[in-house]
């Protein structure tokens, strides 16, 4: 249905330089049986939609238009726009492929790998859009979550053979499995420590990781497959103190020969910290420059706290045994609210 | 075919030295030759510096001529290629070329297409 809900409308929608991707749908149609043809039509459309020349806004607006299930106004609201302002970007952007004649083509093989990226990026902008988005019973905004886990899906089945493609889906099903108990009815983030793992989708995680294994046994690695890997160690974990961390720490390692960001880089250090402890890991955020961005101050904090604790280890016996305990409500709390930031956070990098 | 104009940007004042603008200068002819050899080529050339410029601006009903550029800006075009491509993507290709040639930003834009009076 999805299906040929986004052929009519890129029939309606195509330009006049586009008559021969229109002629070819309308045989794609008179061809329903075959998966040949709509398959192609349907690459060439993902990889139109998200084509370099056109912005990131664009290239997620479009996406969603031709290829998801969304109307104009539904895209307006998801990203908090007006509908007149969604219905002239899809406008600029339809008028970009037509007027500086974006080839509606799956690009040829030597530039696949930098056009998929596109495409990727732009899928996990939605899914991190509808994730940071505030959960609740007035769902104003529509699912973003849910679309791009629909879209992923597709990109798997039409593109089986490659593996950043599955690590994607597999990043945003283990991601969505925590939606249960990543947020209090108050619209509070609860950091991962927090959680209560009973109310994960365990079949969000089974899909997940046999996703990831499966990614594994490929051997061909990027970064939406280890950032997957990740997630999937976590889901391995009954409880939080169950976490494997050291294996956490290596698969940053093999992420920051991908991605040298300071926010992954960051994020390893948290881990480094609880295979380390806090010492080596605030020595790592130190060196990073990150400036105000609040999740680095955050963690930073949290990490001169536990040192301050430890330091605490050399007073005398009472004042250590009171210490320790105010130490420990206060570090809690000041954990919560410092991870709680960092989700909030995290969940809305792109 | 698309007609495409790819500008070169190229920053103000000071001129690189002499090797540098040769090499590039080479670079940008087997780049010429390429595109003619493909049918592609239309006009290409460098232009004079900024200061070289005179505008002609309408006022009232005649015209004010004054010495200069449009804009004082950072940067200005340096030169530029017409091609005829099918799309795009070819487009892109050819000015990847002269960027990595130049080490300068190029603009790709296309021409509208001739309307018939």
């Amino acid at each position: 249905m999805g299906r040929n809900r986004a052929i009519d409308r890129l029939r309606r929608e195509a330009s006049r330089a586009d008559r021969h991707a229109q002629a070819a749908l309308l045989h794609a149609r008179e061809e329903e049986a075959e998966e040949g043809p709509v398959r192609d039509e349907r690459l060439r459309l993902i990889f139109t939609c998200c084509h370099p020349a056109l912005g990131r806004a664009a290239q997620v607006a479009l996406t969603l238009r031709l290829l998801g299930g969304l109307t104009t106004a539904e895209i307006a609201r998801a990203f908090l726009v007006t509908e007149p302002t969604m219905a002239q970007r899809l406008v600029r952007a339809k008028g970009k492929i037509r007027d500086a004649k974006i080839p509606y083509r799956v690009p040829a093989a030597h530039h696949l790998p930098d056009r998929l990226q596109s495409v990727l990026a732009a899928v996990y902008l939605v899914f991190n859009e509808g994730y940071a988005a505030s959960s609740g019973a007035e769902l104003v905004r529509p699912d973003l979550c849910s679309e791009a886990i629909r879209l992923g899906r597709l990109l798997a089945e039409l593109m089986p053979d490659e593996p950043e493609v599955l690590g994607l889906l597999a990043l945003m099903l283990l991601a969505s499995s925590r939606r249960a108990a990543h947020m209090t009815a108050g619209g509070d983030l609860v950091p991962l420590a927090d959680q209560d793992r009973d109310r994960w989708d365990r079949d969000l995680v089974v899909e997940g990781q046999s996703i990831v294994r499966d990614c594994l046994r490929r051997s061909d690695p990027g970064p939406y497959q280890i950032q997957a890997a990740i997630q999937a160690v976590h889901a391995d974990a009954r409880s939080a103190e169950a976490t494997d961390w050291s294996q956490i720490v290596q698969l940053y390692d093999q992420l920051l020969a991908y991605d040298r960001s300071p926010v992954v880089a960051l994020n390893r250090a948290v881990a480094v910290a609880e295979v380390d402890g806090p010492g080596p890991a605030l020595a790592l955020v130190d060196a990073l420059d990150l400036g105000t961005d609040h999740i680095f101050l955050a963690v930073r904090a949290d990490l001169l706290r536990r040192l301050g604790r430890d330091v605490d280890r050399h007073r005398p016996t009472a004042r250590r045994k009171a210490a320790r305990r105010s130490g420990r409500r206060r570090r809690s709390d000041r954990r919560r609210q410092a991870s709680r930031r960092t989700r909030r956070r995290a969940a809305s990098r792109p | 075919m698309t007609l495409y104009m790819l500008s070169i940007y190229q920053p103000d004042g000071g001129t690189p030295p002499p090797e540098f603008l040769e090499s590039v200068g080479r670079e940008l002819h087997a780049m010429n030759q390429e595109l003619k050899s493909a049918g592609a080529w239309v006009f290409s050339r460098g232009l004079h510096d900024p200061s070289t410029a005179t505008v002609v601006r309408p006022r009232d009903r005649e015209v004010v001529i004054t010495d200069g550029p449009y804009v004082e800006g950072k940067e200005h075009v340096g030169g530029f290629w017409i091609i005829a491509v099918p799309d795009l993507d070819s487009a892109i290709a050819w000015a990847r070329r002269a960027a990595l040639a130049t080490t300068l930003p190029i603009e790709v834009r296309p021409f509208q297409d001739v309307p018939e009076y």
